[in-house]
């Protein structure tokens, strides 16, 4: 095994729930930047079975933003490396993500945000109609585009990882460090004594700990509630599928900005697509056909050829919708108890800066300075970061 | 009887959502509005910060029973309530607005 399968001790330096990407490499950092190697990740299923195995495996960092600009280009930082500091190979493929523009109006905005991009030191290129051809001679260039492409706007070191292999490496180098990962193993209550932690009660038994770290993605609402925590997240279906796989014929990931709908083509040849949510809150981890069709109808407004190809699955991720779109790392109003969630549909591309600022926040007790715009007091404060300026309906996102 | 196992299995393809004005509608002619629970402050009474954000961002967001706001957008136009399970998607009841459960 890449991994031990060990019974839980009777008690750890720090307990982190979830066993997804996140989870692991919070894990991870906890063992090798801070030295805190009696480490717990509990997860209820087993390791990569949520939305680190669901997502369609986009990294970007093209924001408007400067705290998400900051962020999650620390962490395409960290990806150009991670195949090697996992010695894992994660199949980081910055071919480059193109979000295309469809009026004037809207290549303004690009222009704008691509800007705001190079103000942060990240690389961004406006690009015209013609050059989009080049790229992507395949795209709907005739008279009668219903929403004709204008040019867009390229992330070159934007790309892709292979999702599995992420949560893979990172499990098989938390656990040369020491971390235990420990599988079929639910959290069904805390122990919390004075406004502090001292334990977690689980479906294995009672684990002693001073230190618990939520990294459950769309449960994030199910335990806060047993830590009698409301929080401002909805959970939301996103689906997403691939077609049957064909020959090489889109390199980079594109976006069509005319709606939402992204598309990239995997190593193995399936076209993978993505886009709205189902829209209404769910924890089925499933959708239904109106929101495919109405993604592919996307799809196929933007690439007519994709009329011709069968879609070979679909599934759908639990998202954790928080109310401005943007991630929460922080601390609770219980001591010891850490909160890492509101992820929307950007976790993936996150995961090792996630990771990285989250354990800092658990091991120091204080936020990382990356990620102190994610605190949860900005719902009270008002420092909301709402990229999109959509508000409070996470589901219209 | 088919039909009603299908939805409470979450064995269907699209909701079929029954608009207590124009009855079965497919889900394609509705939007969705939201938590039909959260309850606005009472005008002109003192209102402080916490309450008020509680309103605006914070949800119960629960895993199973979830009364919640649909819009027959593209039918009636009426707004109604729902409750529907969030874990298998069945719509146990819909209502008009001023009914509570």
């Amino acid at each position: 095994m890449a991994w031990r399968d060990p019974e839980p001790k009777k008690e750890y330096d720090a307990v982190i729930i979830g066993g997804g990407g996140h989870g692991l490499a919070t894990a991870y950092y906890l063992a090798k930047n801070y030295g805190i190697k009696n480490v717990a990740i509990l997860e209820k299923g087993w390791i990569g079975g949520g939305n680190i195995g669901r997502n369609t495996t986009i990294l970007r960092s093209n924001y408007l933003h400067d705290a998400n600009n900051l962020f999650y280009d620390h962490g395409m930082q960290m990806w150009k490396d991670l195949s090697q500091e996992l010695n894992y190979n994660v199949m980081y493929s910055p071919r480059g993500i193109l979000n295309l523009a469809h009026s004037d109006a809207q290549m303004n905005a690009y222009s704008r945000r691509g800007n705001s991009m190079r103000l942060n030191g990240i690389d961004a290129s406006l690009i015209g109609r013609e050059e989009v051809k080049k790229m992507i001679p395949f795209a709907d260039f005739t008279e009668n585009a219903r929403f004709p492409i204008f040019g867009g706007l390229l992330q070159p070191i934007g790309g892709t990882a292979r999702h599995d292999a992420v949560a893979w490496g990172y499990a098989r180098a938390a656990d040369d460090l020491g971390v235990d990962i420990i599988q079929h193993c639910e959290v069904n209550g805390f122990d919390i004594d004075d406004g502090k932690v001292s334990g977690v009660q689980t479906s294995r038994g009672n684990i002693k700990t001073k230190k618990v770290g939520l990294c459950v993605a769309g449960s994030t609402s199910i335990l806060a509630e047993k830590l009698n925590m409301t929080l401002p997240i909805e959970a939301h279906v996103l689906q997403a599928c691939v077609s049957e796989p064909v020959k090489p014929m889109l390199d980079g990931v594109v976006t069509f900005g005319a709606g939402h709908f992204y598309c990239s083509q995997s190593d193995k040849g399936e076209m993978v697509m993505g886009g709205d949510l189902d829209g209404y809150n769910s924890y089925a981890q499933r959708g239904n056909l109106p929101t495919i069709q109405h993604v592919l109808t996307e799809g196929v407004a933007l690439f007519p050829n994709l009329s011709r190809l069968k879609v070979l699955r679909t599934w759908g991720g639990i998202m954790d919708m928080s109310m401005d779109g943007s991630p929460i790392i922080d601390r609770t109003h219980i001591d010891g108890v850490y909160l890492n969630c509101g992820w929307c549909y950007g976790g993936f591309k996150a995961t090792p800066v996630s990771g990285l600022t989250f354990a800092h926040t658990i091991a120091t007790n204080e936020p990382h300075k990356l990620s102190l715009p994610f605190k949860l007091d900005r719902f009270h404060t008002g420092h909301l970061l709402d990229e999109k300026g959509l508000g409070t309906k996470t589901w219209i996102s | 009887m088919k039909k009603a196992l299908e939805q409470k299995l979450g064995l269907v393809d699209m909701l079929e959502i029954k608009c207590p004005y124009c009855g079965d509608r497919s889900q394609n002619e509705f939007s969705y509005g939201g938590d039909a629970t959260v309850k606005r402050p009472e005008l002109n009474s003192e209102v402080n910060d916490l309450e008020w954000d509680s309103f605006v961002y914070y949800r119960d967001n629960p895993r199973g029973k979830h009364l919640e706001l649909w819009h027959h957008i593209s039918g009636c136009r009426q707004w109604f309530k729902v409750h529907r399970n969030t874990a298998t998607h069945e719509i146990i009841q819909t209502l008009e607005m001023q009914e509570d459960l």
